[in-house]
């Protein structure tokens, strides 16, 4: 038995008495719980499925440590109202809020932060990671890290911009045709669905090659793909919602239909709005990538995460992680997203416990 | 119930509507591109003189509005023509692959869309505790990658290193069932894997949404069972986005598939639409187009008509 | 000397399985201590083991459509090209070492003009329905792509053919407008394969009939076709009893079919996992140098390409040992500007190869007051793999020569109509082609229709005009050589390498010691040329 394993049980066992004595009931049950479980993993797996968990056990301690910390540093430069909600933020919030925050940080940045240029070569092709790149080389010998950051300005950017401008469209509509009704709605629909059934990666090549490949003809392509799917689900909440006595009330009351959709409507049809956000946003990123499949993506040599995971797919098959890099850069920032849109929902749940 | 059936025709006329405008849109958004049928052909061995002689021969010298009309006369009767390279008839060209696409889809979606709503469901049940946050990061994970490289990974995993399931779907006509589903099971659980997060975070964020209602909390007062409370008063009301979401991810499957048939070398529909938009093969192109269209049209009157079945409230408009 | 016995065994397993070349063997048998005449013993024993017939062959194949057809004169996916040398058979065709050598045609002659060529063909030569391959099936399969109504590619490759006689002793004459002393070779063109013809003197190519090794039972295309020998094959060889040929259009499907062992062989690897696929011992792979190259034309008539100064210091700003290291990852020949690659009968190789100095172009620019230069340069993701990454990269390069190259990416689709020949500066990949009057002649020719560069040259036409009415092999090298020199030094195309054929085999599955260069898979031949050891 190695000096690993035993340290490891030790660390468990008192842990789990600790929690016990200070009558921490969950913690108490998580450790121990996980303690049995290492006993059956550790004569399974061996050494190395231990060493798996306690790696993990690491890394989310650290990463809860950094959510707890971040979420008193907002509160503590925040005033007012907007301190005492981010009290009331989940750790799991309070990471999505600081990974967004690193992004944008690195995002904004991109040309202080990065050691290198987006298109600089500077090594050999799939140079292994040293201590001038973080992360080791691309394909041309570019730093990975590098492109990374550039990345999260160029991607993030578009995708922001795109479903913004996605939302905005689909979500005005939706609103509009469940107040309105009638002939206005029926059109909506059908518009609605002629675009939604032309498979979205042939009216992109379509718009990008009569308008040419510009980077705002994309933001456009992508707004235009996507804001049919949020303008069935506005309307869907919203039909739901306008069919309420409230609704009822207000119309009788004489109000317009601006006071309807602002007042009424609106604030009842968020939740599954801010959902959907969450997804559509990640949704973009891949729908770029998909463009590069057929050639229509962002111009090179500029980075984005979608392509440069495109570029190097196939070497996961032998078990390389450099495609896995940009992939977990998507990947965490759609779960960081989503984290906070959980707890906006919950908030806006009026659900008290 | 029948302004119920009164509703679904006129939404089918209304489909067909959209179908014809469809097939305007597609048949000048082919004109557009730039190329001609005639150039993809030849590729790098075009001239002006072979270019002419094709087009001559596959009609192309007429005027495009002419065109049109031709191969609409044909549509109405049923008839879509013939591939303007091979020759065959269009239906006996994606016949075959548009049942294979079905197939996998019906595969996919049989998996995904109880699995998706169940966790939804228990997501929203045990809402904020470590099970809802796990299940969230890996569901959200696992559609952040573009779906080749989910494939990529699990043809790493399920093929190449335990041999479990074959790594390519190719068909052939005397599988067995159980055959068919082994073969492609990797696709199918790509596709899973692609959908389960939409349906399941908009199950979860939808019962939620609904958790803080007058109604659940006096369920809740009453001392009903949480579990109790979510299926019986929450998830009622709560079907109308879900199915909306539904309705979206199951014509995802059908029409958005092409990455996942390259990856596996499934012989489906995509591929087919792919290869006839490059080549300009226009009556393949408006036939994959307006069942894709007709797909989704059909979803959507379904979607609707669920979201109308399931809110009493909509189903007697005053 | 001792006997490294342990070196011998490896090297025997590695004969064996067809991973190293008779030379290499021989060179290290005698360094781990076996004489020669031993040596040579355990290579024929290993090595060398006859052909033996058997086996059903899978092969996975890229680049394949569902709108692909059997019309010859639209052949243009690599699956198909495959195809049609395993079904069909065409009258010359390309040996191994690169010679020219029969196929439906046994022996072929010219008349001292090269104006008149005359070919006999193979009496046992047969159709896979039966009938002999007669004088009317060849001339019904050359008129195919003739004439004012032919929609063939290769329309322009026969333009010179006046008229093809039956000569009535099973033989046709082609008379030629004029001579040319490479007609044998063209007629190794993938569009020219010998079809049954009609009655009415059409060719009847719909029935997916050929006089090939193979016969034809399934056909799908886009998806992939089953084959089953030929018995009466007119040739030596068509060891395997079946072929299955499966398209695989995705790089990754590929590799995985072949590394889990669900086909036997494929097409095309990706570079970029080449040095990891061969870690694994069951798995060969051959690495082709071949006549494909990477161009990148300029239009010498329109500014600033019309200034041959500014076209040269392009050349210089090229470091093409990286793009060789990066893009095509050690597999390709440098090229020189040239299109006449090492693979190609007549190369010179004494000509100085233009190296990458950026001071030199800096200094021609300012020659050419064209000091800090900035140009557009054109491609797809589909001209080859790595195409966009190339240009990033040269990009790169010619920083350092003060030029500003502006990578802009096309789309795919529609690359060749749209961007091809019709932008100033774009890069193409090039099939290869079987002798440099070939290739000169579509590409570089003052009046060719494919003329990418817009390149004139009066001297360079000149001897082009000569070299193809030359029946004598030194002259024509000769002049072959000053051609190149025209092209190097004033001709508007970048040309960084020839890339090889990559292609990896299961190591069960043999071929000999030479694998010819003129497509992948040994010619488009593997399935006739193969077997299983």
């Amino acid at each position: 038995m190695s000096e690993f394993v035993i340290i490891y049980f030790a660390l468990l066992v008192i842990a789990s008495c600790g929690a016990a004595y200070y009558g921490q009931r969950p913690a108490f049950l998580t450790l121990f719980s996980l303690t049995l479980v290492s006993f059956v993993l550790g004569i399974v797996g061996g050494v190395s499925a231990l060493q798996f968990v306690a790696i993990a056990a690491g890394l989310l301690a650290f990463a809860a440590g950094i959510s707890y910390s971040f979420r008193e540093f907002l509160v503590a430069i925040t005033k007012g109202n907007l301190s005492k909600e981010l009290k009331t933020a989940p750790l799991t919030a309070a990471f999505g809020m600081f990974v967004i925050f690193t992004y944008a940080i690195a995002g904004i940045f991109a040309p202080f932060i990065a050691p290198y240029g987006e298109a600089e070569v500077i090594a050999a092709a799939f140079a292994p990671a040293d201590e001038n790149m973080l992360l080791g080389a691309d394909q041309l010998g570019r730093d990975m890290f590098s492109r990374l950051i550039y990345g999260a300005r160029n991607t993030v950017g578009l995708a922001l911009v795109a479903t913004s401008a996605a939302f905005f469209m689909g979500a005005t509509a939706g609103l509009l045709a469940a107040t309105k009704g009638g002939w206005f709605d029926q059109f909506m629909g059908r518009f609605a669905d002629v675009v939604m059934s032309i498979p979205s990666l042939i009216f992109a090549l379509l718009m990008l090659s009569i308008f040419g490949p510009e980077i705002h003809v994309i933001i456009i392509a992508v707004a235009i793909i996507y804001a049919p799917r949020v303008f069935r689900l506005t309307r869907a909440v919203a039909g739901n919602v306008v069919v309420m006595d409230y609704i009822e009330a207000a119309k009788l009351r004489g109000e317009g239909t601006g006071y309807l959709i602002r007042r009424e409507i609106l604030p009842n049809a968020t939740a599954p709005l801010v959902a959907e956000f969450g997804l559509e946003f990640c949704f973009v990123f891949l729908l770029v990538a998909g463009l590069s499949f057929l050639g229509l993506g962002i111009q090179p040599p500029t980075a984005d995460w979608g392509s440069m995971v495109r570029e190097n797919a196939t070497l996961i098959s032998f078990g390389v992680v450099t495609p896995l890099i940009p992939a977990a850069a998507i990947a965490l920032l759609t779960v960081a997203v989503n984290f906070v849109v959980d707890w906006m929902l919950f908030r806006s749940s009026g659900l008290k416990e | 119930m029948g302004t119920l059936l009164f509703l679904i025709a006129k939404r089918l006329f209304l489909g067909l509507l959209t179908l014809l405008v469809i097939s305007v849109i597609i048949f000048f958004m082919v004109e557009l591109l730039p190329g001609d049928i005639a150039e993809a052909v030849l590729g790098m061995g075009a001239t002006e003189e072979n270019l002419a002689a094709l087009r001559k021969q596959m009609g192309l010298d007429q005027p495009a509005p002419v065109r049109y009309l031709n191969w609409l006369s044909g549509a109405v009767v049923g008839d879509f023509g013939t591939s303007l390279i091979s020759g065959e008839r269009v239906t006996t060209i994606i016949g075959q692959r548009f049942m294979n696409t079905l197939f996998l889809a019906a595969y996919a979606a049989v998996i995904a869309v109880p699995f998706a709503i169940t966790l939804g469901v228990i997501v929203a049940l045990l809402r904020n505790t470590l099970f809802d946050r796990v299940a969230n990061v890996v569901t959200l994970t696992s559609i952040s990658s573009p779906e080749f490289f989910l494939g990529y990974i699990l043809i790493l995993y399920f093929s190449v290193q335990t041999g479990m399931f074959p790594a390519i779907s190719s068909l052939n006509a005397d599988m067995t069932f159980l055959e068919l589903l082994h073969r492609t099971f990797l696709p199918a659980l790509t596709l899973v894997l692609v959908v389960t997060a939409h349906m399941m975070r908009m199950t979860r964020a939808a019962i939620i949404n609904l958790l803080a209602s007058p109604y659940i909390e006096m369920a809740r007062l009453k001392g009903m069972p949480p579990w109790k409370v979510i299926v019986k008063h929450a998830l009622p009301n709560a079907w109308a986005p879900i199915i909306n979401v539904v309705a979206l991810n199951l014509a995802y499957l059908i029409t958005g598939v092409v990455l996942v048939e390259v990856v596996f070398v499934y012989p489906g529909i995509g591929q087919s639409l792919v290869d006839a938009v490059s080549k300009r093969d226009f009556p393949v192109v408006q036939a994959c187009c307006l069942i894709f269209a007709a797909t989704f049209i059909l979803l959507n009157i379904a979607a609707d008509v669920g979201a109308i079945l399931t809110n009493p409230r909509l189903r007697h408009p005053k | 000397m001792k006997k490294d016995q342990a070196l011998i065994d490896r090297l025997a397993e590695e004969a064996r399985k067809g991973r190293i070349s008779r030379r290499n063997f021989m060179h290290y048998s005698l360094a781990a201590g076996l004489t020669a005449s031993s040596a040579t013993g355990l290579w024929t024993t290993t090595a060398m083991a006859q052909p033996k017939p058997g086996g059903v062959f899978r092969l996975g194949a890229h680049d394949g459509n569902t709108s692909d057809t059997h019309d010859p004169g639209t052949y243009l996916s690599f699956s198909v090209i495959q195809l049609a040398h395993t079904y069909r058979a065409y009258l010359t065709l390309i040996e191994p070492d690169g010679s020219n050598g029969p196929d439906v045609a046994t022996e072929w002659s010219a008349t001292p003009d090269a104006k008149e060529w005359t070919f006999k063909l193979n009496e046992r030569a047969t159709f896979h329905s039966g009938g002999k391959v007669t004088a009317n099936d060849v001339i019904a399969s050359m008129n195919h792509h003739r004439g004012e109504d032919s929609t063939s590619a290769a329309k322009a490759l026969l333009k010179d053919v006046e008229d093809i006689v039956d000569n009535g002793d099973n033989s046709v004459t082609f008379k030629l407008g004029s001579s040319n002393a490479d007609l044998p070779w063209l007629m190794t063109d993938y569009h020219l394969p010998i079809c049954p013809a009609n009655a009415d003197g059409s060719l009847n190519w719909q029935s997916g009939d050929g006089c090939g090794p193979y016969k034809l039972v399934e056909a799908e295309f886009g998806v992939g076709f089953r084959l089953v020998r030929h018995e009466d094959w007119h040739l030596e060889g068509a060891y395997f009893d079946e072929i299955v040929i499966q398209v695989l259009n995705d790089p990754n499907a590929r590799q995985t079919a072949l590394v889990t062992g669900d086909v036997d062989a494929i097409t095309q690897l990706e570079l970029k996992t080449l040095a990891l696929l061969q870690r694994n011992p069951q798995i060969a792979i051959d690495n082709v140098p071949s006549a494909a190259a990477i161009t990148m034309p300029m239009f010498c008539d329109t500014a600033p390409f019309d200034n041959v100064d500014v076209r040269n210091a392009l050349k210089l700003s090229i470091d093409r040992q990286e793009i060789i290291d990066k893009i095509a990852f050690g597999t390709a020949t440098m090229g020189n500007d040239f299109h006449h690659s090492p693979a190609m009968p007549y190369w010179p190789d004494d000509l100085e190869q233009t190296p990458y100095d950026p001071d030199q172009a800096k200094a021609l620019l300012k020659k050419a007051g064209a000091e800090g230069l900035s140009v557009d340069l054109s491609v797809a993701d589909s001209v080859f793999s790595g195409a966009v990454d190339l240009c990033v990269l040269y990009a790169e390069h010619a920083k350092a020569a003060g030029i500003n190259i502006n990578v802009i990416r096309e789309p795919n689709d529609g690359y060749y109509s749209d961007v091809w020949l019709k932008k100033p500066w774009c890069a193409v990949q090039w099939g290869a082609r079987p002798t440099p009057d070939v290739m000169y002649s579509l590409a570089y020719k003052d009046d060719a229709a494919w003329n990418e560069s817009r390149w004139q040259n009066a001297r360079f036409n000149e001897l082009l005009r000569t070299a193809k009415a030359e029946l004598d092999d030194a002259k024509r090298a000769e002049m072959y050589r000053e051609m190149a020199i025209l092209a190097k030094d004033d001709g508007g195309t970048v040309i960084p390498m020839f890339p090889n054929f990559v292609y990896a085999r299961r190591s069960n599955v043999m071929h000999g010691e030479q694998l010819a260069a003129s497509w992948q898979m040994d010619g488009a031949r593997a399935c006739s040329r193969w077997w299983f050891g």
